[in-house]
């Protein structure tokens, strides 16, 4: 243990790239922008061996993507950056720095602070599938940023692959002469060499005042139970060093700086970070939201003035309420939702009380991936198991008396008189074959979609771009376009502000009860519709009961769907199958845990399976098509 | 393949029951079921523990190897001599299921009473029944059955269409149950019991209405109704699967048991257990008031339920299975459970709650109780049987006995 360790400090002082105040005229700092399954993770693996830093026994799969959910997702969640020493084709030796981003929309702040790091970025692109909204929308992002763009096909050695037709595409869109796209291939390696030459050659040296007050950039902070806040940062001006507390500059707080160092890929303490570099600071921090993404870390004893721009607080855009299936898991439900919010800036929640699911959490996402992330994170790292409530996004509400309120769930919704409602839109870019452009038409304007253009990016690939509303996409948005479009169209899309609205709540009754659970935020033409699909859905999950009951769907005191469930007539088992009293019994058994299970709405036994189908999101949507 | 046995406990090989077990048997009634598990060909909708002679790959039907059926029931009715020792009373009910009993050679139907006899000794006023397929009877063989010793006969009548029968694959005609009925009463029986299946695909309530005259007019001493009921791995059950027939619906069912209760209740047919009606308590099935007394019984044959003071256990189901062990000298048991108090407690609930005599109050505790008087205010369970500490049901109740006994076990 102590042998290994010394030798392991040894070889790490002997490699000149981990030395510390690197010349920043030989440093370049670059990311990736690619689609998920583009091979993004590939590509960086190999960048990892070819230059050295991860020998070949121990390369672990995709190396940089580090959760599980990650890895079996494919995409990345939490950027990571790893340094790079290579000795280009004019044989000088560079330090660079692949800062690897979040690959999903939910995710675009932080993939906007990753550009922000960098001075160029890799366009990856599978040769055989073409750009996707994805990449393009990040694409736009790092041109908007200023950045050096490299444009590589990947997976050329597949057999479907059409590097022609793809680099003419990628030609097009970033304005540069076809034979300029390089080509590559992450599986085989063929390629990546003269990539990392092409980063020396066309990405610009990071430039900054190397004397001047130290300000570093944080794009990622994550959470280790050991070491607490790891913020990942890129040094714009000065230096940061161990012998210097840090100084956030959002909140003002000052910590010790516990540790400073880069990653390569694991992490190296080098006690400073000057000018240009991307590492590691451990500011001695036991909670993110204490080191947020976007902030400037500068020193106390000589701070900088003005913080690098760009900062902004997380905004929930989505909300939903989490309740555990068994109420008697809500303090492990409390405690684990504290304990990811160590490394989860975004998340927020607060305590909830459903008459009909019990005690819970109103959370805050920012976006549906985001929820579905820290749902299964929930589930699998905790062992808990949920039940989340349709997702919410967040309205404006103006009373007719001025006063204004935002609503982020639908119990909340005034009963008073309601003047304006606001709900928050996104403008949306949509690629697809042009085979498909009626289809897509047809869903976005079925979400309240408005169009603003419609572009070819080649003969048979478009690109639409939709206002659209958040709430119309968060349920089921993206798998109707991948079913309308056979998988081909892909999507990307972000916040563009408000507009005014004719939405209603619809309530859900069982027997005059109206089930908090249950009730959503519509707009006015898919109340029916809504009301339709869940009154005649709860119909068949609901068990009949000793009595008649009712389901309605309400707008206000308005019923606007009904459906009956009829009481039983008939719950015995007849025969006695030759005295084998032990079926029946063990028969009883199984209906008696069953009833167990049962929340009670006034009289009516539910069972839990009733509230995750109806919950289900593709039983929240107000589909016109019924079943 | 038939339904899964429940899960239990292994039995020993010489199936051995717990001293205190056998302690309880001088206390309540003991009965003897013999099942008898070959049929001539299977029925759509059963799911019992019955083979075909295309089943046992072309043996001869009433015999395993070279044994004949009776010789190795014979061999597990002396195992349960050696077992149970000396019961204390005799034998009060014996009852052949199946399968299709009548099956069985005269010879050996006469054998089998006589064999329990022998080692248990039989009540003079005891039982004997047989289930006969209207089909598989002649006057030769009923005389000789009531010359055994058979007291009571039980014709698996079903329906009175023709439609019907054939959409439950039985093989015999409508005329056919009154011929047998004749030829029963001419053999000395007095008790005879039909039973009937409501809720067959294609049957429609005036079929039922039809099957249920015809049945009442052959002036049965016992009628038994059982709703039709889809059983996993039945061939009606695959035929459901794949569409071709629609399940009953629970609300016709209803209608039907209804319209049963009326029609059996107005021809002097008086409802005492769920599915079962008699013209007078002498012509209640007293072996199948034993399971549900929770008397004591043991179950003689492949597949069949045994229970004896508070322990359960069922034999293997396949034959040869079951006659290779009782062969090689071990009990058939496949498997047994030893019920706790608590469990007893609650089968009582259960079993009780179902006969017209109904279920004690003494024992509900006090959820139970007022669990009772909500269900009487609900209309499930007379008000009347609460005023003399009796749990009753309603005609209603009965449909829904299951949500009853939830209700009184409610925790």
């Amino acid at each position: 243990m102590t042998l290994a360790s010394e030798t392991r400090t040894f070889r790490v002082s002997a490699a000149p790239h981990l030395s510390p105040g690197a010349d920043p005229a030989m440093i370049r700092n670059f990311c990736i922008i690619a689609h998920i399954d583009h091979g993004k993770s590939t590509l960086a693996d190999r960048m990892l061996g070819v230059t050295g830093v991860v020998d070949a026994r121990n390369m672990r799969a995709q190396y940089l993507d580090r959760m599980d959910i990650e890895r079996e997702r494919g995409i990345t969640i939490k950027a990571q950056n790893v340094r790079l020493p290579w000795r280009a084709d004019d044989d000088r030796d560079y330090i660079l720095h692949l800062i690897d981003t979040p690959g999903h929309v939910d995710f675009s702040y932080e993939v906007s602070r990753s550009l922000a790091a960098c001075e160029g970025a890799v366009l990856l692109v599978d040769a055989a599938q073409g750009i996707e909204a994805q990449t393009l929308a990040n694409l736009y992002l790092a041109i908007e940023n200023d950045l050096t763009i490299i444009p590589v096909l990947n997976k050329i050695d597949l057999p479907a692959a059409q590097p022609e037709k793809v680099g003419a595409e990628i030609a097009a869109i970033i304005g540069c002469d076809p034979d300029d796209v390089l080509r590559v291939s992450g599986k085989t390696g063929q390629g990546v060499p003269e990539l990392l030459n092409e980063i020396v050659r066309q990405i610009p040296a990071p430039v900054g005042d190397p004397d001047g007050p130290a300000r570093a950039m944080i794009f990622d902070s994550v959470y280790d139970i050991y070491r607490g806040v790891i913020t990942y940062v890129r040094v714009m001006d000065g230096t940061l060093t161990t012998r210097d507390r840090c100084l956030m500059m959002s909140t003002g707080a000052s910590h010790e700086t516990l540790e400073v160092g880069v990653i390569s890929p694991d992490p190296h303490p080098t006690g400073s970070l000057s000018v240009g570099e991307v590492g590691y600071v451990i500011p001695g921090v036991k909670d993110v939201r204490q080191a947020r993404v976007g902030d400037t870390i500068t020193t106390s004893r000589r701070p900088a003035t003005q913080m690098l721009g760009g900062y902004r607080d997380p905004l929930p855009m989505v909300y939903s309420g989490l309740y555990p299936i068994d109420g008697s898991e809500y303090p492990a439900l409390r405690e684990a939702l504290d304990k990811l919010q160590l490394n989860d800036a975004a998340l927020t929640y607060e305590p909830e009380t459903s008459a009909a699911l019990g005690f819970g959490f109103r959370c805050g996402f920012l976006g549906l991936l985001h929820l579905e992330i820290v749902r299964e994170r929930l589930e699998r790292e905790f062992n808990l198991t949920l039940i989340s409530t349709a997702p919410n996004v967040v309205y404006r509400v103006v009373m007719e008396d001025r006063s204004e309120l935002t609503v982020t769930n639908p119990s909340d919704w005034p009963g008073g008189k309601i003047a304006e409602v606001y709900e928050p839109i996104v403008q949306a870019m949509l690629l697809l074959p042009t085979d498909f452009v009626g289809a897509v038409m047809e869903l976005c304007q079925g979400r309240r979609g408005v169009l603003g253009g419609m572009d070819y990016l080649s003969a048979d690939r478009v690109e639409l771009k939709y206002t659209l509303p958040l709430g119309e996409i968060i349920f089921d948005f993206f798998d109707s376009l991948k079913s309308r479009t056979r998988g081909y169209a892909s999507l990307d899309y972000e916040p563009a502000g408000e507009q005014l609205a004719d939405l209603v709540k619809v309530d859900i009754l069982l027997q005059g009860e109206a089930v908090d659970a249950f009730s959503a935020i519509v707009h006015r033409e898919k109340a029916y519709a809504y009301g339709v699909s869940m009154t005649s859905r709860l119909r068949e999950l609901i068990p009949r009961q000793q009595f008649e009951v009712p389901i309605q769907a309400a707008i206000g005191s308005r019923i606007i769907a009904r459906e009956n469930i009829r009481a039983i007539r008939k719950d015995v088992l007849a025969k006695c199958y030759g005295g084998d009293i032990t079926r029946k019994r063990k028969l009883l058994e199984k209906q008696k845990e069953g009833k167990k299970r049962m929340k009670t709405i006034g009289r009516v036994e539910v069972p839990q399976e009733a509230f995750i189908a109806a919950l289900s999101t593709d039983a929240g949507k107000a589909s016109p098509t019924g079943k | 393949m038939p339904q899964k046995p429940p899960d239990g406990a292994a039995p020993p090989d010489d199936g051995v029951l717990p001293a205190a077990a056998l302690t309880e048997l001088a206390e309540r009634p003991f009965g003897v079921y013999i099942h008898v598990p070959y049929c001539a060909a299977r029925c759509g909708y059963c799911d019992f523990n019955t083979y075909t002679a295309a089943d046992l790959g072309g043996a001869l039907v009433s015999s395993v190897g070279l044994t004949t059926f009776v010789d190795i029931a014979g061999a597990e009715i002396r195992l349960a001599r050696r077992v149970l020792g000396e019961v204390g009373r005799p034998v009060s009910t014996i009852f052949l299921g199946g399968g299709t009993p009548t099956l069985l050679s005269p010879a050996d139907l006469a054998r089998l009473p006589r064999l329990i006899a022998d080692e248990f000794g039989l009540a003079a006023d005891a039982e004997v029944t047989t289930e006969a397929n209207p089909e598989s009877v002649d006057p030769a063989q009923l005389e000789q059955l009531r010359a055994a010793g058979y007291t009571r006969i039980s014709f698996g009548m079903q329906s009175d269409r023709p439609h019907v029968l054939a959409a439950l694959d039985c093989r015999h005609t409508p005329g056919r149950v009154s011929e047998v009925m004749r030829w029963a009463r001419k053999a000395g029986f007095e008790q005879v019991s039909l039973d009937l299946i409501y809720g067959a695909p294609g049957e429609s309530d005036a079929d039922w209405l039809a099957s249920l005259r015809a049945a009442v007019d052959l002036g049965p001493d016992h009628v038994s109704a059982y709703a039709l009921t889809v059983e996993d791995g039945t061939k009606l059950a695959r035929r459901v699967r794949r569409g071709e027939l629609l399940e009953p619906d629970d609300d016709l069912l209803a209608d039907r048991y209804v319209l049963a209760d009326e029609v059996l209740g107005a021809a002097g047919l008086a409802n005492y257990e769920v599915s079962n009606w008699a013209r007078d308590p002498a012509a209640r099935c007293q072996h199948n008031l034993g399971y549900w007394r929770g008397d004591n019984w043991w179950g003689f044959g492949p597949g069949a339920h045994s229970h004896v003071g508070g322990v359960r256990w069922w034999n293997v189901r396949h034959p040869a299975e079951y006659a290779a062990r009782l062969g090689a000298g071990r009990s058939p048991a496949a498997a047994r459970e030893e019920l706790d108090p608590d469990t007893r407690r609650v089968e009582r609930i259960m079993l009780g709650v179902r006969l017209a005599e109904g279920l004690a109050f003494d024992e509900l505790d006090e959820p139970g109780r007022a669990a009772a008087r909500d269900l009487a205010r609900s209309g499930l369970v007379e008000p009347g049987g609460l005023e003399s500490d009796v749990v009753r049901l309603t005609r209603r109740g009965r449909l829904l006995t299951d949500t009853v006994v939830r209700a009184l076990l409610a925790d």
